[in-house]
């Protein structure tokens, strides 16, 4: 069972439960589980999307999208039927929340799930988990089954006149899958490849019918905005950045694990405080700050980052997943960088060539390096060669590649150069000969 | 299927994927899980699993390849009874996990994607587990081990192959 950590710094919204057996129904019930789900059935849809749009709820998932908005974009009039889709898919390196969520609080995705539900008008509610989690997948059917059990799922649910279904359902290890389109093509039971947007979910999605999809933590935070009120939620947080965040802090810190903190919350502090600083009392080389597609950052550039959206976004990084991972100065850029890029290279899904070629050659690059046979004109390569995958696929995963070879590059350059020359660094561990 | 058809799955395993294909607006959804269902039970995609698949969800053969040639966790040979999958990835990397995958493959004797002598453990090299803040970390089947050292591993392994001699029988049988 994953360690549970806390600190007092932390705003335990999300994960107030964790610990507490609230797997088991009767136990959610007791510490005040779907009563929001009741609430929303009497209030009404638009009464719910304007609660959404007050708490600047935005998209855990990593692309911060503001959910009420998100949800207000479904057509309220559809020939097909609509679809809410749990993107538990969690994949990206560095983050490991839902793995907690689904396993400590499983009713609050399902009670988050049927109130998206409500507010786009979907009788049908899927949960998707990546296939590794079969553990968490068993955790979740039996809660599904408890909720039908006791009325709260199927033909009318809390005793209305409203019918909503949930189904569970398991991938089998991909990462293009947590893509909302390449998830919408492994549930129609297809290659996890992505789909050209527009249109986009909101409008044609699962099945061809109007789709929200959203994040598991995003839809498990749900019942805790209706609960508190939108307006209080977003209070918790920054301007546009309302509530919590899960952070899932890994590496070279002296205590990891998953807190939660208010959003805005200093990165600093992140390190520093709440996860107890760099393990072994070494000096701080640098940090990911959400998950390993986002840009690396220097220690000076954390001093006074505030981790919501905007501002993670100005330093020219991003919030992604809320993945925070620290290194310490023995680690070698160039192994985490390959390490990094080999992630993206396998997983790339083929579909579009400046991903599929582009993280191949990338690899092939920082290989050779790694085994210090580098050449100076590659540093410059190595960053021409991601700044032209930017942009030129269907889906994020090119620029998820892209985004973080470019910083490591520019901001590790020196220690590129000491690569070369058949002069692997010392802190380099798994030097492999590259295979050309 | 009816009651009559040959399957190749165990009765309990046959009602599931029964009950899976009922379960969905579109009865290809259930194609991914069925696979999966389907390996966890004969140990790989075999040509007859992939044709009975095929035959369950009411598309040809070439299209289940198709799809499952896409899904890292789907494999077309046998592995081991307990398939040990130790994550390398930046989190684990940093605390460790290559350490790790060394001392599997020093204690196992097999490398990436090697599968024992006696059947009884296949090893891999995988991508991210979600398991980042306990890392290093590693799964055996969808058993997870987490905070693992080097030293942990050959007790593990004991305990395992202790799990193996209590059942009693060849884990090929």
């Amino acid at each position: 069972m994953p360690r549970l950590v806390s600190h007092p710094d932390e705003v335990k919204v999300v994960s107030r439960r964790f610990g507490m057996g609230a797997a088991e129904i009767d136990r959610y019930i007791e510490l005040g589980g779907y009563a929001s789900a009741k609430k929303c059935l009497e209030e009404g849809p638009d009464w719910i999307i304007n609660e959404m749009k007050a708490s600047n709820l935005r998209g855990r998932g990593g692309a911060g999208f503001p959910t009420g908005m998100k949800w207000s974009f479904v057509p309220k009039q559809s020939a097909k039927p609509k679809y809410v889709l749990v993107n538990g898919d969690e994949s990206e390196p560095g983050t490991c929340k839902d793995h907690l969520i689904f396993l400590h609080d499983p009713h609050a995705v399902i009670e988050g799930t049927i109130i998206a539900g409500l507010a786009i008008g979907a009788k049908v509610g899927f949960i998707y988990l990546r296939g590794e989690y079969r553990y968490l997948l068993e955790i979740m059917e039996k809660a599904v089954a408890d909720a039908y059990a006791k009325g709260y799922l199927g033909k009318s649910i809390f005793g209305s006149e409203t019918e909503f279904e949930i189904i569970t359902q398991t991938g089998a290890g991909a990462y293009e899958v947590g893509e909302e389109s390449a998830l919408m093509e492994s549930l129609e039971g297809k290659r996890g490849v992505p789909r050209i947007k527009p249109p986009f979910p909101a409008v044609v999605g699962l099945y061809g019918g109007p789709t929200v999809i959203n994040n598991a933590e995003t839809i498990a935070t749900v019942p805790h905005v209706i609960e508190m009120g939108g307006a209080a939620f977003s209070a918790i947080g920054s301007p546009r950045n309302g509530g919590t965040r899960l952070f899932s802090v890994s590496g070279h810190v002296e205590r990891p694990g998953v807190y939660e903190l208010p959003m805005g919350y200093n990165l600093k502090k992140i390190v520093y405080d709440v996860a107890g600083g760099i393990r072994g009392g070494r000096k701080l080389k640098a940090v990911v700050p959400g998950g390993s597609s986002t840009p690396v950052l220097l220690p000076e550039e954390i001093e006074e980052l505030g981790m919501d959206f905007d501002q993670v976004g100005k330093v020219g990084s991003m919030l992604g997943s809320a993945g925070v991972v620290v290194l310490d100065d023995q680690t070698c850029i160039v192994e985490f960088a390959l390490r990094t890029i080999s992630f993206y290279q396998h997983e790339s899904c083929g579909w579009c060539i400046p991903c599929r070629e582009g993280t191949d050659w990338l690899k092939k690059s920082l290989t050779r390096f790694h085994a210090g046979f580098g050449e100076a004109k590659d540093i410059d390569n190595i960053q021409y060669l991601a700044e032209n995958m930017m942009g030129r696929t269907f889906c994020p995963l090119g620029d998820a590649a892209a985004m973080p070879t470019i910083a490591f590059v520019k901001k590790f350059r020196k220690e590129f150069e000491d690569h070369l020359n058949g002069r692997p660094c010392p802190f380099a561990k798994h030097v492999e000969m590259a295979v050309l | 299927m009816s009651p009559e058809t040959m399957t190749l799955f165990s009765p309990q395993l046959a009602a599931r994927l029964d009950a899976l294909v009922e379960k969905y607006p579109v009865r290809r959804s259930a194609l991914v899980p069925m696979l999966l269902y389907a390996q966890d039970e004969i140990g790989y995609l075999s040509d007859a699993v992939i044709a009975e698949v095929a035959e369950r969800i009411g598309v040809t053969e070439l299209e289940v390849r198709n799809v499952a040639t896409y899904y890292s966790m789907l494999r077309f040979k046998p592995a081991g009874k307990y398939n040990v999958q130790v994550c390398t990835n930046i989190s684990c990397m940093l605390r460790g996990g290559f350490d790790v995958f060394e001392k599997f493959q020093e204690e196992l004797g097999i490398g990436h994607k090697g599968v024992t002598a006696d059947g009884v453990f296949s090893l891999e090299e995988v991508e991210c587990i979600g398991a980042c803040c306990w890392a290093p970390a590693i799964q055996v089947n969808y058993e997870f081990h987490d905070e693992l050292t080097p030293e942990a591993v050959p007790g593990l392994l004991k305990s395992y192959r202790g799990q193996v001699k209590a059942e009693g029988k060849n884990p090929n049988a």
